[in-house]
């Protein structure tokens, strides 16, 4: 399947594609003038294709985890698309329940996502009953999946969450995620809370699953080194847009919008002969409520120029499947580096 | 005594033998910190690096004895300038938190009173401890608030801790720890909770402090990357022990105990080739309430042999200032 996928390339249809993606929650009273939106998401595209992972890193109120709750459909959009393997989500082809088995979700707190009540078996065997399998076969199905997420069922299957540290909670979680048979999966920092050295077991673990399930990933992380490790593709999110998307060794190696510049060379260093004389950006991410005019990177940009106060600069593709929202990648936009250093940047 | 005087002459801190257990209730108890030594020099910025329960931050605390006395044993010798701080009654113990030395937390909400504005905590923190006028409070607090990059540092000093963003509510933080002239600042993890691009600006603003007001500063983190930009020496923390010690160098470029080459090998940077896994500590860190006996880490360790799971290795000395805890650390050098 993957190598059908990369062989039509964009052509495919995308297991999942998403158009105009909006989130806006109203704060305050209107009754007491003190009525605002957080545009938490404000119209992003994207498409997953099948067998691919595709990164998603921003900063906190980029409106990441925002998307990942809109397309499990955990709460509805203000507008937008959500299709699914070339049908509308929640249509008769694809009822909302057949949907959200297709599409399992990972937190990134692992102890809050599990029933303190209920054992790891009774857990994982909880989904597929209600989709209609047998208690029996659900717990058999349970305990298979438990030794393949690197449990052994006869340690672990009695247990309860509070029994079991970070990372084997962790592993329940893609455990009962993984029972469903879904077809993606939604990762929302799903080891950002766990120590180094169980990260890594848990990624590793992540990739074999994959492989041998067949899944498709969605990788949330504000993480770039777990990012760059896992994905195929990356997306950079900045205030509610899409900032840059494109292939990871693109977008992570010769990052065009100046935002994904920053954040790269804000990664501490591992050299203590190089270690980071400047900061790339000053100040905080703005607020997501009064977002600024034009590029709302523009205030903290260091190549900012009139056209991107005033103009929202649209995503651009750059070839090689890499797009990128800023006006100084697109010829003819006004920015005086526009095409300039385009070219200059674009790897052979 | 005279000893002491000798071995504090350019010593900020020292601490030896240090044993924090912390009481549960039953008949366990949770060995938090096992025999950790340590000498961090005036000016020097020591890093603790450790995973969750190594016992990083119990150490950072017990030097201004925050562990509650309630449920925890501390044992040990821990001088600071020459103080003994264990031996300190409660006026000098108020005396030294906050004057001598101070401390930032991961989450500014430890440090700041919610309800209070917090220009009027620092200043009311000066003149608590410098004896001087509200006015002169407030020019300091002022002062620290540029020092710290806060924007329009005026009006930032009659928010509210609510009203600050996270990176502004950090920055008070450290505002508030070096108001009163401290020669000794430790720092738990204080840019964890923060974004990337605003960690990077707080740990240069702390740099730039260290610095210029020649603080010495021991900084505990989980984050690789984080003590390489900050430190001069690191300190790996395994089951409440320091199992390698050394200048940043050292430590990082040639790292001697199997736990720190571990940790090394399994940061995720760089593209993966097909099929390609990141090499993993398997197993996971050892029940503080039931530490095995010998090395703490040799469960885990893929060069440990029956000696170590009988013997607890001692300090070895195996470069300039770099020492490791292993029996096997002829075999992890270069």
């Amino acid at each position: 399947m993957m190598a059908a996928s990369s062989q039509t390339g964009a052509a495919a249809v995308p297991l999942l594609g998403v158009r105009g993606l909006t989130k806006h929650f109203p704060v305050g009273h209107a009754l007491f003038g003190g009525a605002a939106l957080v545009r938490a998401l404000d119209g992003i595209d994207f498409d997953v294709q099948i067998g691919e992972t595709l990164g998603i890193v921003g900063e906190s109120g980029c409106g990441k985890s925002t998307a990942a709750r809109l397309v499990m459909q955990l709460m509805p959009p203000t507008s937008g698309s959500i299709m699914f393997d070339g049908k509308v989500v929640g249509s008769a082809q694809l009822p909302l329940k057949e949907f959200r088995r297709q599409v399992q979700m990972v937190f990134q707190d692992s102890y809050a996502s599990l029933n303190p009540r209920l054992t790891v078996e009774g857990s994982i065997a909880f989904g597929p009953q209600v989709h209609g399998a047998s208690a029996r076969d659900a717990l058999a199905l349970a305990h298979d999946i438990l030794s393949r997420v690197g449990l052994d069922p006869s340690r672990f299957a009695g247990r309860y969450p509070h029994e079991l540290s970070g990372g084997q909670r962790q592993r329940v979680n893609i455990a009962r995620a993984l029972a469903f048979q879904p077809k993606l999966m939604i990762l929302d920092e799903a080891v950002s809370a766990l120590d180094k050295s169980v990260e890594a077991q848990v990624l590793n673990l992540l990739l074999d699953l994959k492989d041998d399930f067949g899944l498709t990933y969605v990788f949330i992380s504000h993480d770039l080194d777990v990012v760059r490790f896992i994905s195929d593709r990356v997306l950079v999110m900045y205030l509610g847009r899409v900032a840059e998307i494109g292939p990871a060794k693109r977008v992570l190696g010769a990052a065009r919008h100046p935002y994904s510049q920053a954040l790269l060379a804000s990664v501490p260093t591992m050299d203590p002969g190089r270690r980071t004389a400047e900061a790339p950006l000053t100040g905080d991410p703005p607020n997501p409520i009064n977002p600024p005019s034009g590029c709302r990177f523009h205030p903290r940009c260091r190549i900012a120029e009139e056209v991107c106060h005033i103009r929202e600069p649209l995503l651009t593709d750059q070839g090689g499947e890499h797009s990128v929202a800023c006006h100084a990648a697109v010829a003819g936009s006004g920015h005086t580096a526009a095409g300039r250093d385009c070219a200059a940047v674009r790897p052979k | 005594m005279n000893e002491t005087t000798d071995r504090t002459g350019d010593l900020m801190v020292d601490v030896s033998g240090l044993h924090v257990a912390f009481r549960t209730g039953g008949a366990t108890k949770v060995r938090a910190v096992n025999g950790v030594d340590l000498l961090v020099r005036r000016g020097e910025v020591l890093a603790i690096l450790g995973e969750s329960g190594s016992g990083k931050s119990v150490t950072l605390r017990a030097l201004l004895r925050l562990n509650p006395p309630r449920v925890a044993d501390v044992t040990g010798q821990i001088r600071v300038a020459g103080i003994d701080v264990n031996a300190l009654d409660a006026r000098s113990l108020q005396d030294f938190r906050g004057g001598l030395v101070s401390m930032i937390f991961q989450d500014p909400g430890i440090a700041l009173d919610p309800v209070y504005r917090v220009g009027d905590q620092i200043t009311e923190t000066v003149v608590r401890h410098k004896g001087v006028s509200r006015t002169q409070g407030r020019r300091r607090a002022l002062e620290l608030f540029e020092r710290v990059r806060i924007p329009s540092p005026e009006q930032r000093l009659d928010a509210y801790p609510h009203e600050l963003s996270g990176g502004m509510r950090q920055r008070a933080m450290i505002a508030l720890a070096l108001c009163c002239e401290p020669k000794v600042l430790l720092a738990d993890e204080p840019t964890t909770a923060l974004d990337a691009t605003v960690q990077i600006q707080i740990l240069l603003i702390l740099r730039e402090l260290q610095r210029d007001l020649g603080l010495t500063v021991m900084f505990v983190t989980h984050d690789i990357g984080v003590a390489v930009e900050v430190a001069d020496k690191i300190a790996v923390m395994y089951a409440g022990k320091i199992v390698e010690l050394g200048p940043v160098f050292d430590v990082i470029r040639k790292p001697r105990h199997p736990y720190t080459l571990g940790l090394l090998a399994t940061r995720a940077h760089g593209g993966r080739l097909e099929g390609h896994r990141l090499p993993a500590i398997p197993g996971s860190p050892p029940d503080l309430a039931n530490l095995p006996p010998g090395c703490s880490f040799a469960p885990r360790c893929k060069f440990a042999t029956d000696k170590c799971r009988r013997i607890e290795p001692d300090r070895e000395t195996v470069g300039l200032a770099h020492e490791v805890r292993c029996l096997n650390a002829r075999l992890t050098g270069g």
